[in-house]
């Protein structure tokens, strides 16, 4: 029964449930406890869970999978376009790992955020975060479920809405919870990059309904070899656009720029939109779309390119970072880079399990980064409570956040540092944690397809990976604590870490998914992707990375471990290189060189509009010369005519005065003796019976 | 058996009194009266048609005539008095206070 192909029926669930949930949580969450608000989102998320396992289980013994209809929706002409879910291999991974993760992130968020809406001082909007969470899973699973791009987009939107809600979650505050719009101005800038890319997508959709008549996969892809011969143009153009769409999402260059500044959001939102789930739906796009980028080697370079370009670009900025989530952050650009670029060069299956394990070491370590920034607050708090009679340590500006004020947390939260170590060295690609495979896989396949730039790209940011986050580790677990509250830091409790221990779980068996000479995520996704073929371990390349790997740790170890920073000491690496280190910790210059480049000309642009255009041309000119003038003018010779007079009011009056003079002349018909009346009557009825009987 | 036609002439005969009556007299209970012969001229005729097509609803007919016409005249008189109440006079021609 398990197995059975009806079970595919329940595809539209996944979507269901959460609704559930949201709804719930939107009618009923004012009276109920916080506690019930969060476990009925953390279930129906569960539950879109078990529909997808029941999903997959269906998908073992019917692998071609099925279309299952929910309602119709646009039908014009030939286009046909439903809401219709498309249950297979590709798609119920997605589900999986949406729902799986997301579900952990749920229950995580329950203890993260009934803290943190204390120290933000709003307990009210913990009712309003689960509410979004919810809405986030089903607009993921619409993204991931859809049938046709349009659906596609639809979800896609749909999570770009709820990354914006949740990025602004505290809009009156900045990151350090004074008032300010700094959040809100992270979240405005999320949304509008992202409509820069979305604007891509949307040229590939108009392009791709124009040259296939349709925007449903099954009808794209049934074509796109013959289109791709008879137009190549076209669909490289329709590639390259969408490029630009998954740049916005899964921020890669040149779009990256919104997912730092993300970071404004509570630490589950990081972890689950900006690095398990949301970001890697560009990843999900260009493998959906497989059948259409083999037809065009060209696009698959360029995207191969941008990939690996923006995976070491991404990792040496966060070299240089000091917030303890900015460095996720860029990483988590990084890592995003290498699956774009393995799915630039066909390697699906290398993309989609890098995407898989990712989700999970990425959640874990954005969890536990959670974790230590809730343990900081915790310092403090207790500090500015039952301190030691410092006056003003309310005033102080305390930044929970970042690596300078920890040090030493290795001793006052001893599971979250084996958490957060488990999940670096499965993202640094240490045998035998999950990020080995998976990396191993993406860095095998373009060294055995022959994309040679990308694999020295990759093995570069591999290496610059390894030593970012082991001077993470360094800075922030080991040495003496740098703050009084890292000093006072205390663990968090059994629900957030229950979760992340289950992550951790995951990122060390990850592996198993897809090990070399099983590969069983490749036979898995075979039925769906039928251009895949069995990735090879090519032992040189493990060896290169995992030799790179442990010289980075031992490097950030020799650099930072070795002489632990005290207090108020500048970073090693600033010393040692000056500028070069002060560029990275400016990331580039980049949003610099974007408010050069673009925001300010855009600023330039509606102030000469505002200036010039509307002011001193519509306003000063049009409206006084034109309108004013003008109509002082037909006003006059309107007047100078008489037309109101002998017009318009002549043709009333006349209208009046005839009314009255008809009334003057029948009143006497009013004559007031009855028996008139009753003659009329009488003459009426004869003549109506006449006119009956002699007309024929 | 008399043809239906006299009955006609009959009726069309009474009606005529009738209207006449309504139109020339200006003593309110003589027109009543007249209206009464009109009513009783469509009754004859109802009957008459009646009898000859041999349907009941021509019948039936004249029963709700004769309860109009006795709830008009119960109205009417009514009326008639409360206006001699008022005008010391029931001429026709005297109530004329809606003139135009």
């Amino acid at each position: 029964m398990l197995f059975a192909e009806e079970n595919f029926h329940l595809a539209p669930w996944v979507v269901f449930f959460p609704l559930l949930g949201l709804l719930i949580n939107l009618i009923f969450g004012k009276r109920l406890p916080e506690r019930a608000i969060g476990w009925v989102a953390s279930l129906a998320s569960g539950a879109a869970f078990v529909v997808s396992v029941l999903l997959a289980l269906a998908l073992r013994a019917h692998p071609e999978g099925m279309r299952v209809l929910v309602a119709e929706w646009i039908h014009i002409g030939e286009l046909q376009l439903d809401w219709a879910f498309r249950v297979d291999t590709l798609s119920v991974t997605m589900m999986l790992v949406v729902s799986g993760v997301g579900t952990l992130i749920h229950i995580y968020a329950i203890g993260y955020m009934h803290e943190d809406v204390r120290f933000k001082g709003d307990p009210g909007r913990y009712r309003r975060f689960f509410v979004f969470f919810n809405l986030f899973i089903i607009a993921m699973m619409i993204l991931v479920g859809g049938d046709s791009y349009l659906m596609l987009f639809v979800g896609w939107e749909g999570v770009g809405l709820c990354s914006f809600l949740l990025i602004g979650f505290w809009y009156d505050m900045d990151t350090l919870g004074r008032p300010s719009w700094a959040n809100s101005n992270a979240a405005k800038k999320a949304f509008i990059t992202n409509r820069v890319g979305d604007f891509g997508f949307l040229v590939a959709a108009f392009l791709m309904f124009w040259a296939f008549g349709s925007l449903n996969f099954e009808e794209v892809f049934a074509q796109a070899p013959h289109l791709a011969e008879a137009m190549p143009g076209v669909v490289v153009a329709i590639t390259l656009f969408m490029l630009l769409g998954v740049s916005g999402k899964s921020a890669q260059i040149p779009l990256y720029i919104w997912l730092p500044d993300a970071m404004a959001g509570p630490t589950p939102v990081s972890a689950l939109i900006h690095a398990a789930t949301m970001v890697t739906a560009g990843v999900y796009l260009i493998a959906r779309s497989a059948p259409l980028y083999v037809t065009v080697p060209a696009a698959q370079y360029v995207v191969a390119m941008v990939g690996a370009v923006t995976a070491l670009f991404a990792a040496t900025i966060a070299v240089g970072q000091y917030d303890i989530k900015k460095v996720l952050a860029y990483s988590t650009i990084s890592q995003l880079g290498f699956m774009v670029a393995a799915v630039g060069m066909g390697a699906f299956v290398a993309g989609m399990f890098h995407l898989v394990t990712h989700a999970f070491f990425k959640a874990l370590l954005f969890l536990s980064a959670g974790s230590v920034i809730l343990g900081l607050e915790r310092g403090h708090h207790h500090l500015a409570h039952h301190g030691h009679g410092h006056g003003g340590h309310h005033e102080e500006v305390f930044d929970p956040g970042d690596m300078r004020n920890m040090g030493g947390l290795r001793k006052r939260m001893p599971v979250t540092f084996w958490l957060y170590l488990i999940g670096t060295l499965a993202l640094a690609g240490i045998f035998p944690f999950a990020g080995f495979w998976s990396k191993d896989e993406i860095l095998a396949d373009a060294f055995r397809e022959g994309y040679q730039a990308v694999y020295w790209l990759l093995t570069v940011a591999a290496f610059f990976t390894a030593f970012y986050m082991g001077r993470q580790i360094w800075l922030v677990f080991f040495g003496e604590a740098r703050h009084e509250a890292a000093a006072h830091a205390q663990e968090s409790p059994w629900i957030m870490t229950a979760p992340l221990m289950v992550l951790a779980a995951l990122s060390v068996l990850g592996g198993a998914l897809n090990l070399p000479g099983i590969h069983s995520l490749t036979s898995w996704l075979e039925h769906t992707l039928e251009m895949v073929h069995h990735g090879e371990f090519v032992f040189s390349v493990a060896a290169i990375s995992t030799v790179l790997a442990l010289l980075a740790l031992a490097l950030s170890w020799w650099v930072y471990g070795r002489r632990p920073l005290t207090a108020g000491q500048v970073d090693p690496l600033k010393r040692a290189f000056g500028p070069l280190f002060v560029a990275l910790e400016n990331k580039w210059y980049v949003d610099e060189g974007y408010w050069a480049v673009f925001v300010n000309r855009y600023v330039d642009l509606a102030r000469w509009l505002a200036e010039k255009v509307e002011w001193a041309f519509w306003h000063e000119w049009f409206h006084d010369s034109v309108l004013v003038r003008g109509f002082n003018f037909l006003s006059k010779t309107l007047l100078h005519l008489r037309i109101d007079r002998q017009v318009v009011d002549a043709f009333f009056d006349g209208l009046a005065n005839l009314t009255a003079r008809v009334a003057r002349r029948l009143s006497p018909l009013q004559n007031g003796f009855a028996r008139s009346y009753a003659l009329t009557v009488l003459l009426g009825v004869v003549f109506i019976v006449g006119y009956l009987l002699f007309k024929g | 058996m008399i043809p239906v036609t006299y009955y006609i002439a009959l009726s069309a005969v009474l009606f005529t009194i009738g209207a006449l009556g309504v139109l020339v007299r200006r003593n309110p209970l003589v027109i009543f009266m007249s209206i009464e012969l009109m009513l009783n001229a469509a009754n004859l005729a109802f009957v008459a048609f009646s009898r000859a097509f041999g349907v009941l609803s021509g019948q039936i007919f004249v029963f709700f005539v004769m309860t109009v016409a006795a709830a008009e005249v119960a109205v009417g008189l009514a009326l008639i008095v409360a206006i001699f109440r008022t005008k010391h006079t029931i001429n026709v021609d005297e109530m004329n206070t809606l003139k135009g």
